[in-house]
């Protein structure tokens, strides 16, 4: 890389800098980097930038398989008679005759999921932007435990290697939906897929709780203590806020699920009955009794339902942000905006069971739970009517990621508004397990997490590159994707409103639901076009690592917080002097007449209120 | 070769598609940044009111191709209510979906940057934040009190006199078990089920078996109150009644219950849709392996004759389990019992088990 060279003078320029700082303790660990070899900078690095880099790179080549796999199932869905004799040249005999089987079809539908919800989603959303922004939008030299940093990452990879290899097993990867419930999960005669690819999922999940537990504790510590002189929490640029309470989500939240997976290793293999009960399985009575395959969905869900809120917080973050630098407008009620953050964050805990009104819940625990999850939306409205405002009467910039923060909003609202349906308990009735619950999660956290990322990955380029996507590649893909997304589950809706049952892997033989056949068939021409277009997404991406155009301001968004005012390469250590010290808030935008204030100008006696 | 050749026409597109992008990339940096801007804005601006015309549009024309093609009337009381309550959801989240998405894309579209413009500096406003927050807030208190109120009616204890039903999920099908003439449903335990002659695992000392009928479909009668007593062999299922609205997992080791009241025959249904092969269908809505999609059973509601003539008509399960003795003269009971004393205290906790079930 041709940046090498000058990274490297950065590195030597700043470093006998590293050691003074303001005296407080900010800045208080100087590495030595003059030793910098490939693997210690591009491997096994500490440098929170070059981490960000590494889970960004990881979580698009998952998202690239996870989206392929929806490829493949989509055109079974789509086209249930056809035949693609290239198929069964890369599935073998899962696609005999060029048909995927029933048991690759709910492999791949349960890939998609685990691979999109965990790692893209999780860690290739908030592994990459927490790691990126956190220490450059408090000001901290890195994070507070680099070392723990790295080894989340390395979790992650170790987690992303066994999951991968359990696509190779002989009998296939997981194939119970990404949920795994139990008993279909704990038992390998009632499943192919429940065999070694079940233990390999298992163990798998817990590596990548253990990165996210090692990345989220580093996360909350460094924005609790390392933020820079002057920068006050309510002085934080709101992505910071998304993070901390994501993090917070995931430190509470997330061990509850390991403990579900660690009961469910034992009822598989060390003859315990936490999940099993009356069990007659190929013939043959278990001798398990006393389980309860609920047990499992509770503790499963008691994370489940945090995650989705993990996957949208910090997307809901970078959009606050974004929306603010590109309408040239401070973000609309930046207390409220914090308010509904922790809002949301406290009642992600206590809203699990409306994934299971269905299950036999006691009805009168689950009336609570309706008005748990209805009160949700309260600070998610909050949220939406804030982002509105905020570009009302601004000065709007339109970016690609400036369009893909609109997009966000927009799916936000069409995927929040169909929550109101489902969380209502006496609907969810009839649509639980339908495609109306696909198109709700899809738009509110797939579509829109996804636009986040995208919006977050169009932004903050040039510091991770200090080159620029092309802009012309980003417009096409954010239309394309837009009007696609919109296309693949707005219909959807319709289907599940007629009862559609979701993960079926064929729908000719049932009376009630097979007039759907001509509109499968385009939303999976749609998703070709759609996934096409992610491909012409990566390659702008890898491109112009290389090749984009260069930085020639180290603030090419004209944006007050502080990781612009880092050098347009920085080095291991961020800031080449001292750590510049913050007087304002991180959105003084169009205030007094000025274009915008950066956070470490000093307010002057002669400036207005807000 | 037609394989190769879509890869090649598919990679062709990327590459224009990538020269444009390039080309109009060196253009902005020869027009200088303020131009380029300007002329991005401008055609993101218009893409911005374009796709919100055409959306509405779309979400319109969508709604009218794909209404009639759902399922109808609901065929159950239940499903009436919860029909409802799905239409004043809709009417609500629609009217907030198409406003919200006016004032987001036509705001976009109208404050995009222009020369000599600047933004207003508006950081906050508690009256405006209070309003939305205690709209949202009563119209959900409102959706909230009705959704609960349908939701505590259906999940209620069925009424006394409903019909009993056993409905036993296994990976792929459905096993029916109806009570006979006695009404009421004999113990089973599932260390009796084998695949031969007892696919729910009856307890055969039991007297209350003797006149049970299993079936692979479900009749019930219409406008009588039926309540499915649901439970699985296996692994979690799901009984989904999509015509009747209604859904509850089956659960291995935990019997749910669901109680409903059917309103159509199936012939009555053959008449209102207008179609010919019209048949209540009962799908399995949650995963339960390769065999997932195709685990159905039919469901027909009929008139109470014609139940009991088909009831009639079934053989018994204990006659088929036992084929040596006459249906007159059962075995004693004393032999069994003694067989499987211990199954038949555990069968106990289970039909308590079941009973607290039924409370919910």
């Amino acid at each position: 890389m041709s940046n090498d060279a000058t990274l490297h003078n950065q590195d030597l320029a700043h470093h006998g800098h590293v050691e003074h700082g303001h005296g407080n303790g900010h800045d208080g660990h100087g590495h030595d980097h003059h030793h910098e070899t490939f693997i210690s900078k591009y491997v096994f690095s500490m440098d929170h930038k070059m981490i960000a880099k590494q889970f960004l790179i990881t979580g698009i080549i998952w998202a690239i398989i996870g989206a392929f796999f929806s490829v493949l199932f989509r055109l079974q869905l789509g086209y249930p008679e056809a035949t693609f004799p290239w198929l069964e040249s890369i599935l073998g005999h899962w696609a005999e005759g060029g048909r995927i089987t029933a048991e690759a079809y709910y492999a791949l539908v349960t890939m998609h999921g685990t691979i999109l919800v965990f790692f893209v989603l999780t860690a290739g959303l908030s592994g990459t932007f927490s790691n990126l922004l956190i220490p450059l939008q408090v000001g901290a030299r890195d994070m507070a435990s680099p070392f723990m940093n790295m080894l989340s990452y390395w979790f992650f990879f170790l987690a992303s290697v066994i999951m991968m290899s359990s696509l190779f097993v002989q009998t296939g990867p997981a194939s119970g939906g990404w949920t795994s419930y139990p008993p279909l999960s704990a038992l390998g005669d009632a499943s192919i897929g429940s065999k070694i690819g079940m233990d390999l999922w298992l163990v798998s999940m817990a590596i990548f709780v253990v990165s996210s537990l090692l990345g989220s504790l580093n996360y909350i510590s460094t924005i609790l203590n390392m933020r820079t002189k002057g920068m006050s929490m309510t002085k934080m640029p709101l992505t910071i806020w998304a993070f901390f309470f994501t993090a917070v989500l995931g430190v509470l939240s997330f061990p509850v699920l390991l403990s579900g997976f660690v009961l469910l290793l034992f009822d598989r293999h060390g003859g315990t009955s936490f999940y099993l009960s009356e069990l007659f399985v190929q013939g043959k009575v278990l001798p398990n009794e006393g389980g309860s395959a609920i047990l499992y969905q509770h503790l499963f869900w008691f994370l489940g339902h945090p995650e989705v809120y993990i996957i949208i917080l910090p997307a809901m973050g970078m959009v606050s942000e974004i929306l603010a630098v590109s309408s040239r407008k401070p973000i609309f009620g930046y207390l409220a905006m914090v308010g509904s953050i922790f809002a949301i964050t406290v009642l992600a805990f206590l809203v699990w069971a409306h994934h299971m009104f269905v299950t036999g819940l006691n009805p009168f625990l689950g009336a609570f739970f309706v008005l748990l999850t209805l009160l949700i939306a309260v600070p998610s409205a909050i949220k939406v009517f804030n982002w509105i405002t905020t570009i009302w009467r601004g000065n709007i910039r339109f970016t690609p990621a400036s369009l893909f923060s609109i997009g966000f909003v927009s799916t936000f609202i069409s995927g929040g508004l169909t929550g109101i349906w489902l969380g209502n308990s006496a609907i969810d009735i009839h649509l639980h397990d339908t495609y109306f619950v696909i198109a709700h999660f899809h738009i509110v956290m797939g579509v829109s997490a996804f636009f986040g990322m995208f919006a977050g990955i169009y932004h903050w380029f040039p510091k991770m590159y200090g080159r620029y996507m092309n802009q012309t590649l980003g417009f096409i893909h954010f239309w394309i994707t837009l009007v696609g997304a919109y296309l693949i589950f707005w219909p959807m809706h319709y289907e599940g409103m007629a009862g559609m049952p979701r993960r079926y892997f064929d729908y000719s033989n049932w009376q009630s639901f097979n007039m759907f056949g001509g509109l499968n068939q385009f939303i999976s021409f749609v998703v070709i076009i759609v996934f096409a277009t992610q491909l012409l997404f990566v390659f702008n991406f890898f491109y112009s690592i290389f090749k984009g155009r260069k930085l020639t301001t180290p603030n090419p968004w004209d944006a007050t917080t502080l990781e612009w005012t880092t050098p347009i390469h920085p080095g291991h250590g961020n800031w080449p002097g001292e750590i510049p010290e913050v007087h304002r808030w991180a959105y003084d935008y169009s205030k007094d007449g000025k274009d915008f204030i950066p956070q470490t100008v000093p307010v002057s006696p002669d400036e207005s209120k807000h | 070769m037609s394989g190769y050749l879509a890869v090649f026409v598919v990679v062709l597109i990327f590459v224009v598609i990538f020269q444009i992008a390039k080309a109009s990339e060196y253009v902005s940096i020869l027009k200088g940044e303020k131009k380029s801007r300007e002329q991005s804005n401008r055609i993101n601006g218009f893409l911005m009111i374009v796709f919100l015309v055409l959306g509405l549009i779309g979400v319109w024309w969508c709604h009218d191709l794909l209404e009639g093609r759902m399922l109808g009337e609901p065929a159950s009381e239940q499903g009436i209510e919860i029909d409802r309550l799905i239409k004043i959801t809709f009417i609500i989240t629609m009217a907030v979906f198409v406003a919200t998405q006016i004032l987001l894309f036509w705001f976009a579209f109208k404050y995009q940057e222009k020369e000599g413009k600047t933004a207003f500096y508006f950081p906050h406003n508690n009256k405006l934040e209070v309003i939305w927050t205690v709209i949202p807030a009563i119209v959900l208190t409102v959706l909230v009190a009705f959704g609960i109120r349908h939701w505590l009616r259906i999940t209620s204890e069925a009424p006394k006199d409903a019909m009993i039903v056993e409905v036993t999920g296994k990976q792929f099908n459905w096993i029916v078990r109806y009570p006979g003439k006695d009404g009421q449903l004999g113990r089973k335990n599932f260390k009796n089920i084998n695949n031969e002659d007892n696919p729910v695992g009856q307890d055969w000392a039991d007297k209350l078996n003797e006149d049970d009928v299993i079936a692979p479909d479900l009749h019930v009668v219409v406008g009588k109150n039926v309540k499915l007593i649901i439970g699985s062999r296996d692994v979690v299922h799901d009984v989904g009644l999509p015509h009747f609205r209604l859904k509850m997992d089956a659960v291995p080791g935990i019997p749910t219950t669901l109680w409903f009241k059917p309103l159509y025959t199936t012939a009555e249904m053959k008449k209102r849709t207008g179609n010919p092969d019209f048949v209540y269908e009962l799908s399995c809505d949650q995963m339960c392996g390769s065999g997932h999609y195709s685990m159905k059973a039919n469901i027909i509601v009929e008139t109470q004759e014609e139940y009991d003539k088909w009831l009639a008509t079934q053989p018994t399960q204990y006659a088929q389990a036992h084929p040596a003795d006459s249906k007159d003269a059962p075995p004693e009971p004393a032999k069994d019992s003694t067989a499987t004393a211990a199954n038949a205290a555990d069968a106990g906790k289970k039909v308590a088990l079941a009973e607290t079930a039924e409370k919910h």
